[in-house]
């Protein structure tokens, strides 16, 4: 019997699928469930903006609301990336400004965006809400105030840790009088200061305003008297504290952090003096996320300001936190779900502060939620890890970053490769891993074998040879992005799994030891695949077999892409390096 | 045999057990020398045989190269290279029907002199002697050690590209940058510029962040031969010696120290000159320090207390370069006595 929906009834039905995954799916079930899937698909989520052309989106989605695109390798925000390579924003928001304009939501992330991408936004799409530029570059503050000029519906304008050309306070002054229906904005990144009456009138004027995250340019006066403006806010991200406290000003603060009764999520805190933290203790009781990662607030204050945050679901934090403070935490917040503990001095020296691997194993034991982990650590034990594992088998990211390159098990001085064996095999639900200190090919094995349903997978300074990358290439059922760095596999394992990388949205290799020639032969036989070679030197100064510094493959409809610059090498941009002389006939 | 079975047959003449202290030879000869840190591929099951130069077409050693690590400075060059990776050290790989396999050596040369002339650059040997260039040259400026350790060695920073981006927020980049003297990783560890920018504003009154506590703590930098990083060590958070130097191997865990420290803190504080004799004799690293005079001497010649307060800088130093400092210390340490 052939059932055949009648295409209303599919699409109704369609409409009340969300995960993009799954539209995927439906849309490889056959042709008129592509065809309904498309045209009712209005979130269209694009991982790496150079896999497909801007034209093809538009094309196939013509009902699009809401744009997200990401742009540069993950590693770009540890500056391995060089200035310059890609990741334009410009090709889509012109694409769309033609074939789009209904378009009202745009989520950028890593993106190189310029003043004229964000005028182009203002003036192309007539009822735009929401802007989320996250760690994106290119742009300056004109930009920002040609959106709050333009855009009468404007609901969320944030700036998550861009770098943008600050040219002054004023495009806050260019939201105008009549516009009323901001519900966040986040200038957090921005070093000038606004004009306090500016933002305190527009606080005033946005009823709907549930986020608000101010620069370290507000002071605490500045956030007082926003605060009593704004009493509704959910999410919070303080200006700097660092002014000296006065009696008056304390307890003022205090009393309008009282009167925000629906405060849920904190942030900012920069440099935030111990004395101001009591301030704090009326909302905690509330918070579901906690923000300290700027505080350098040591640990009693750290933990008497903990002990109230019962609810907590996040916390982010500096190691100045120490183990015992962890401990606090272990016991006090129950309901906790992600914890990120990052180093307070960020550099190889950072060998000063109480944190161990003890911290993370309290946490494990005292918070049955715990699901997602960033942990940086100076050394770390099998032991800790396996204990972790046991503890808490519902972790679906574990980012463990031991900051001494190569560093074994301090205990027994063996590699750590036991202890992500258990992370692998108890953690059935890992979606994200990052490994780190010293690991042999055998810890990769594990890792393939058992972490089916890791997608992303970062690895640094580790294993022995080719046998690590064949094996996550050859296991690692759902990997999505690899990104490698530092590790001494050469051509073998990248080639023999060629396959793999079509499964995959990306794969980045730095300091490894793949040839120049590897890469050329992957070209050529990958034509779905884009190979970029990311190297100062040109190719044709060296022998095809010398390795390269940095390589970037990625999966892509959309052939070789235009713009790359003239320290990205690949077979198209670049024919006069001439086929592989690896191939074989 | 399958890919894995070769892989691992290869491996097994590299690897080594992480936990034994293998010591990496150096090759000190002509200017040509040995960056490996990662002291482990290099065990002893290459014998006594000296990496001099890859030049050598000894497979085993070849393919120890492949397990080898090294780190470059920011800015520099990618790691010390084995360009000759793939043509000397051949892994035969099972027929897969999908892919091509890496070619044999001799199919390389075959198929290579067949391409001469045919829009390819170069021939094989053409190539083989464009390695000997490439490496001779990327050995002698591959001084990535310390910029300290530039006046003894002649760093040619100029020749190493600068891989780095050129600021984003370039002010604040170069604002809060630390000195020269300290070398880093370049992204690692693996935090956004954007915080360390921040960090690095909000930190600049706080002394106990950046590792200065009132409280009477004494830090001096460790530096060590072939790492491209420094440390630092609070030197009076250890009684004796042999704290100093445990700590330090752990700090410098894929390097194997001197045994000047390892007494094993049983008090005997002075080391006689025949033990510091043996131990230039014997070991290939020792731990020395720079005085208050500016010499460069052998850890362990004065008491402990002596030392602390006299001690500027440690530097864990390759046995034969540090051979010139022991007749130095005796002198001195006589004539304190």
């Amino acid at each position: 019997m052939n059932l055949r929906l009648p295409s209303k009834v599919l699409e109704h039905i369609i409409s009340f699928i969300d995960s993009n995954e799954d539209r995927n799916s439906v849309s490889l079930v056959c042709k008129s469930w592509f065809e309904t899937e498309r045209k009712t698909r209005k979130r269209v989520f694009v991982g790496n903006c150079y896999a497909i052309t801007p034209a093809a989106v538009a094309r196939r989605f013509p009902e699009m609301r809401s744009l997200t695109l990401k742009g540069k390798p993950h590693f770009a925000d540890y500056n391995l990336v060089p200035d310059g390579w890609g990741g334009y924003a410009w090709p889509w928001i012109e694409a769309m400004a033609k074939k789009s304009p209904s378009l009202e939501e745009i989520r950028l992330k890593r993106m190189v965006v310029t003043d004229e991408c964000l005028e182009l936004i203002a003036a192309s799409f007539k009822d735009f809400k929401v802007l989320v530029l996250t760690s994106c570059e290119g742009f300056s503050t004109d930009g920002i105030a040609a959106i709050a000029a333009t855009c009468r519906n404007l609901r969320v304008l944030e700036l998550r840790e861009c770098i943008v050309e600050d040219l002054g306070g004023d495009w806050l002054s260019y939201f105008p009088e009549t516009s009323t229906s901001l519900v966040s904005l986040d200038f957090s990144c921005l070093d000038s200061e606004v004009k306090l009456s500016d933002l305190e009138r527009l606080v005033s004027r946005s009823p709907d305003l549930k986020s608000l995250k101010l620069n370290p340019a507000v002071t605490v006066d500045g956030l007082e008297s926003l605060l009593r403006r704004a009493p509704q806010l959910t999410e919070l991200g303080t200006g700097s504290f660092s002014a000296e406290l006065k009696p008056e000003a304390f307890s003022k603060l205090s009393e309008a952090f009282t009167n925000c009764k629906q405060l849920k999520c904190l942030s900012g805190l920069w440099d935030v003096l111990p004395e101001y933290l009591p301030a704090l203790y009326s909302v905690c009781p509330g918070l579901t996320s906690l923000n300290l990662s700027y505080a350098t607030v040591r640990m009693p204050d750290l933990v008497e300001l903990l002990r109230r945050c019962s609810k907590l679901q996040k916390l982010w934090v500096m190691d100045l936190i120490e183990d015992k403070g962890l401990e606090t935490v272990a016991s006090c917040c129950k309901e906790l779900r992600e914890l990120r503990v990052f180093p307070s001095v960020p550099d190889l020296d950072a060998t000063n502060v109480a944190l161990t691997e003890q911290g993370l194993v309290f946490v494990s034991q005292g918070c049955p939620k715990l699901e997602s982990v960033l942990y940086f650590c100076v050394q770390f034990t099998n032991a800790a890890l396996i204990t972790i594992a046991r503890n808490r088998p519902n972790i679906k990211c574990f980012r463990l970053c031991v900051i001494e390159p190569f560093a074994p098990d301090y205990k027994t001085n063996e590699p750590l490769d036991k202890g992500f064996k258990a992370i692998a095999e108890r953690c059935k639900y890992l979606q994200r891993l990052s490994v780190s200190g010293l690991l042999t090919d055998k810890a990769f094995k594990y890792i393939a074998k058992h972490a089916k349903k890791v997608r992303m997978l970062s690895v640094a300074f580790a294993g022995d040879s080719d046998l690590m990358l064949h094996h996550l290439l050859s296991g690692c059922e759902s990997l999505k992005k690899l990104e490698i760095r530092d590790c001494p596999f050469g051509d073998t394992a990248l080639l023999e799994n060629a396959s793999k990388l079509e499964t995959m949205r990306s794969l980045w290799l730095s300091s490894c030891f793949v040839s120049f020639g590897a890469c050329k032969l992957l070209s050529q036989k990958m034509p779905r695949l884009n190979v970029e070679v990311i190297d100062e030197h040109p190719p044709e100064t060296r022998p095809e077999s010398s390795p390269v510094e940095r390589i970037y493959i990625y999966r892509t409809v959309a052939g070789p892409r235009l713009d790359m610059p003239e320290f990205v090498w690949t077979i198209h941009k670049n024919p006069e390096i001439g086929v592989s002389h690896l191939a074989i006939k | 045999m399958s890919l894995e079975e070769e892989l691992q047959s290869n491996v097994s003449v590299a690897s080594s057990s992480p936990t034994s202290n293998c010591i990496s030879r150096n090759n000190t000869s002509g200017g040509l020398k040995e960056h490996n840190y990662l002291g482990l591929s290099d065990c002893s099951s290459v014998g006594s045989s000296t990496l001099s130069g890859l030049a050598e077409d000894d497979k085993a050693t070849i393919s120890l190269k492949a397990t080898e690590l090294t780190l470059g400075l920011p800015g520099s060059q990618s790691p010390v290279r084995d360009t000759d990776l793939n043509l000397l050290s051949p892994v035969k790989l099972d027929e897969k029907p999908f892919f091509p396999l890496l070619p044999t050596k001799d199919e390389i040369c075959s198929s290579s002199q067949k391409n001469i002339g045919s829009g390819n650059k170069r021939g094989f040997s053409d190539t083989m002697d464009q390695f000997a260039e490439a490496k001779s040259s990327v050995y002698t400026e591959k001084n990535w050690m310390f910029p300290e350790a530039a006046a003894t060695q002649s760093v040619t920073k100029k020749d190493m590209p600068q891989n780095i981006p050129k600021g984003q927020s370039s002010t604040t980049n170069n604002s809060s940058s630390p000195p020269a003297a300290k070398a880093q990783i370049v992204g690692w560890p693996p935090v956004r510029s954007y915080r360390k920018n921040t960090l690095a504003t909000t930190c600049k009154n706080s002394d106990e962040v950046d590792g200065r506590p009132g409280s009477g703590a004494l830090f001096v930098k460790v530096s060590m031969d072939g790492a491209p990083y420094l440390r630092k060590v609070d030197l009076r958070s250890y009684t004796n010696y042999g704290e100093l130097s445990s700590a330090l191997e752990k700090m410098f865990t894929t390097f194997t120290l001197g045994q000047c420290g390892s007494n094993g803190g049983t008090g005997k504080d002075i080391l006689s000159e025949t033990k510091l004799k043996d131990l230039l004799n014997g070991k290939d690293y020792v731990l020395t320090y720079e005085d208050k005079d500016g010499d460069w001497m052998l850890v362990g010649d004065v008491p402990w207390e002596m030392f602390i307060d006299v001690c500027k800088k440690l530097k864990i130093m390759k046995g034969c370069d540090a051979i010139g400092l022991a007749p130095r210390a005796m002198e001195k340490s006589k004539m304190r006595a």
